[in-house]
C-alpha cells in the first residue's frame, strides 16, 4: 500500500438552494476542488460520487456519469462510480478513492458527494431519510429516523443520566461553530433556551436537536503521497480508514446506547494509523441528531462511555478545548446534504490541518478524524488524517 | 410498494412468528434463514416458532412529526420491546397516555391496522402493543 494525500478541496454553499440543480452543485464543487489541486481535467483517472437517494429526491439515478459529463469530462471516458451506504455514502466514496490510489489502480482520483433534498416537501424528505432504517420491520410500524435516534437518546438518559440540557449543549456548540463557517447553512448562534423550548419532533428530540434538510455538494482531489507536493504546497495525508457494519434494525443491536459499528470502525482506523484517540486534535463526527454526537465521542473513545453529555456541557468538545469537535458546525449547522456529508467533513479536517480554518482554526492541528454514519448506525466509517510536514 | 412484499410479511406481522435456531436455540424475530450466532451451521435448521407477544419496553419515544401514512395517529408512542423469549422488535404502544409510558413497562401484543402503504393505499395490518392488564388472555385476540 502506498501513501495517499488530499491535494484539493472545494464545496458549494450548503442550504435550501432552490435556484441550483443537482448538476450545478456537483460541478461547482468539482471544479473548485480541481482548481485548488492545480491539476488539469485530463489528469483525472477516476471519479467516485457519494449520493444517497437522487432517485427519490430528484428522480435521477446514474448520477456519477452525469457529474462527469457536465463537468466536461465525457470525452475522457473516465471510470465513474456512485457509492451508497445511507448517510455514510460520501465517506465511503472517499474510502473507495483511498483504496484505489493506495493499491496503485489509479493515481489521481476525484471524490464528490452531493444531495439535492429540498425539491421534495419536508414530509417526503423525512420519509426518504427513514428508508435507511429497516423499511419492513421499523418504518412500517411508524418508526421515523428522528424517532429511532430518540429511542437511543431516551435509553442513554436512563442508563447514564444524560440530560436534555446536555443534548442541547451539542446544538448550541455546533451553531456557535457554524457561525464561523461561511458555507454553513446556519451561521447564527442559538441559545440553550431556544433548543429546550423548540417543538418536539420525537421526544426527547426537538427541532433544534435535528440536523436540517439541505442541498449542497463537496469534492476532493486525491493522489499518491509521493506526488502530492508536485501539485500542492500543503498536502494532507489520509493515513488510515476503518469501516464497519451492524444490524440494519436498531432493535437488533446489542446495546441501544452504543454504536458497535462506530466502536469497531474507530478501532480499525486507529490500529492502522498507529494512533490513539488522544492523538486527535480535531474531529468531525456525525451529529445528524444531538444524541449522535454524544454517542460518537464516547464510541470513538474521546471520552468514557456515559460521559459524552457532561463532557459536552463542560465545553470539552468546543473549539480549541480538549478536543475540537465539529468545528465546521457539523451536520447540525453546516447542513446535511446527505451524500456530501462525508466529503464535507473531510474538507473541514483538511482546512484545519492546512491552517486555513480562519476564525475557527484549531491551534497547531496535526491529526484530524472524520466519523460518518449510515442509517441508525448500520454503517460507520472513520478516516484519520495528518498534516504532511 | 409492491403487493407481493406485503403478502410475504403477513405471517410474521399477523401472528408474531419468528425462528428458533436448531443448533443453539436462539430465537429471532423477524424470521431469519441464518442464525446470527451460528452462521452456516444453522442453515436448514431454523424452525418457525410463534412468540408469546408478552414483553417489556426497553426504550421509547413519542412521535410528533410523522410520515403521511401515520399523520392521523400523532402523537404516538413508538418503542423497542424485548419479548420474554428474548427477541426484540419495534412497535407502537397504544391504550395508554403517552406520558404514562415507562422503560420497563410490561406490554402485550394486539392486532391492528398499521396504516396505508403506497399510492395504491394498500391497508397494512400488524402488531401493536398495549400495557399488560389481565392474565391468561391470548395476545393475538386481546
Ligand atoms: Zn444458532
Amino acid at each position: 500500500m502506498r501513501g495517499v494525500a488530499i491535494i484539493g478541496v472545494g464545496e458549494t454553499q450548503f442550504g435550501e438552494l432552490w435556484d441550483r440543480s443537482f448538476r450545478d452543485l456537483g460541478i461547482e464543487a468539482g471544479l473548485k476542488a480541481i482548481e485548488d489541486a492545480h491539476i488539469r481535467a485530463e489528469d483525472i483517472d477516476a471519479l467516485y460520487i457519494g449520493n444517497m437517494s437522487a432517485g427519490k429526491f430528484i428522480e435521477q439515478e446514474h448520477v456519477s456519469a452525469i457529474v462527469a459529463d457536465y463537468a466536461g469530462l465525457a470525452d475522457s471516458h473516465l471510470p465513474t462510480t456512485r457509492v451508497e451506504g445511507g448517510g455514510a455514502c460520501g465517506a465511503l466514496a472517499l474510502l473507495q478513492a483511498y483504496a484505489a490510489i493506495a493499491s496503485g489502480l489509479h493515481d489521481i482520483v476525484v471524490v464528490g458527494g452531493a444531495e439535492k433534498m429540498t425539491d421534495v416537501g419536508e414530509v417526503k424528505a423525512a420519509e426518504i431519510l427513514s428508508a435507511t432504517a429497516d423499511q419492513e420491520w421499523e418504518t412500517v410500524f411508524g418508526a421515523t429516523f428522528p424517532a429511532l435516534y430518540a429511542i437511543m437518546a431516551r435509553r442513554h438518559m436512563y442508563e447514564y443520566g444524560t440530560t436534555r440540557e446536555q443534548l442541547a449543549a451539542v446544538a448550541v456548540k455546533n451553531h456557535r461553530h457554524g457561525a464561523l463557517n461561511p458555507v454553513a447553512q446556519y451561521q447564527k448562534e442559538i441559545t440553550m433556551e431556544m433548543v429546550l423550548n423548540a417543538g418536539m419532533v420525537a421526544d426527547p428530540l426537538g427541532v433544534f436537536d435535528c440536523a436540517p434538510l439541505s442541498d449542497g455538494a463537496a469534492a476532493i482531489v486525491m493522489c499518491s503521497l509521493d506526488r502530492a507536493r508536485k501539485f500542492c504546497e500543503t498536502p494532507v495525508e489520509l493515513i488510515a480508514s476503518g469501516q464497519a457494519s451492524d444490524t440494519i434494525a436498531l432493535h437488533d443491536r446489542r446495546d441501544l446506547t452504543t454504536m458497535d459499528a462506530t466502536v469497531v470502525a474507530g478501532k480499525r482506523a486507529f490500529h492502522r494509523a498507529g494512533l490513539t484517540p488522544a492523538d486527535v486534535d480535531v474531529a468531525e463526527v456525525h451529529d445528524n441528531f444531538t444524541i449522535s454526537e454524544i454517542m460518537a465521542i464516547e464510541d470513538l473513545r474521546f471520552v468514557k462511555k456515559g460521559q459524552g453529555g457532561p463532557a459536552t456541557e463542560d465545553g470539552e468538545t468546543a473549539l480549541n478545548s480538549k478536543i475540537s469537535v465539529n468545528t465546521s458546525g457539523g451536520l447540525k449547522a453546516r447542513g446535511q446534504p446527505v451524500g456530501a456529508t462525508g466529503v464535507a467533513q473531510a474538507i473541514e479536517i483538511v482546512r484545519q490541518l492546512r491552517g486555513e480554518g480562519g476564525k475557527r482554526q484549531v491551534t497547531d492541528a496535526e491529526v484530524g478524524l472524520t466519523h460518518t454514519l449510515g442509517g441508525t448506525g448500520a454503517t460507520a466509517v472513520v478516516h484519520i488524517f495528518r498534516r504532511v510536514r | 410498494m409492491a403487493t407481493p412484499r406485503f403478502w410475504r410479511e403477513i405471517p410474521s406481522r399477523y401472528n408474531l412468528i419468528g425462528t428458533k435456531c436448531g443448533s443453539c436455540g436462539t430465537l429471532d424475530f423477524p424470521p431469519r434463514a441464518v442464525c446470527p450466532k451460528c452462521g452456516r451451521k444453522s442453515v436448514g435448521k431454523m424452525m418457525k416458532q410463534k412468540l408469546s407477544g408478552i414483553g417489556t419496553i426497553i426504550s421509547y419515544t413519542i412521535v410528533y412529526d410523522a410520515p403521511s401514512s401515520f399523520d392521523l395517529l400523532k402523537p404516538y408512542v413508538l418503542a423497542v420491546i424485548e419479548l420474554k423469549e428474548g427477541a426484540r422488535l419495534t412497535s407502537q404502544i397504544i391504550n395508554v397516555e403517552p406520558g404514562d409510558v415507562k422503560i420497563g413497562m410490561r406490554v402485550e401484543a394486539v392486532f391492528r391496522k398499521l396504516g396505508q402503504e403506497g399510492e395504491a393505499g394498500i391497508l397494512q395490518y400488524g402488531y401493536k402493543f398495549k400495557p399488560v392488564t389481565g392474565q391468561g388472555k391470548s395476545p393475538a385476540t386481546a
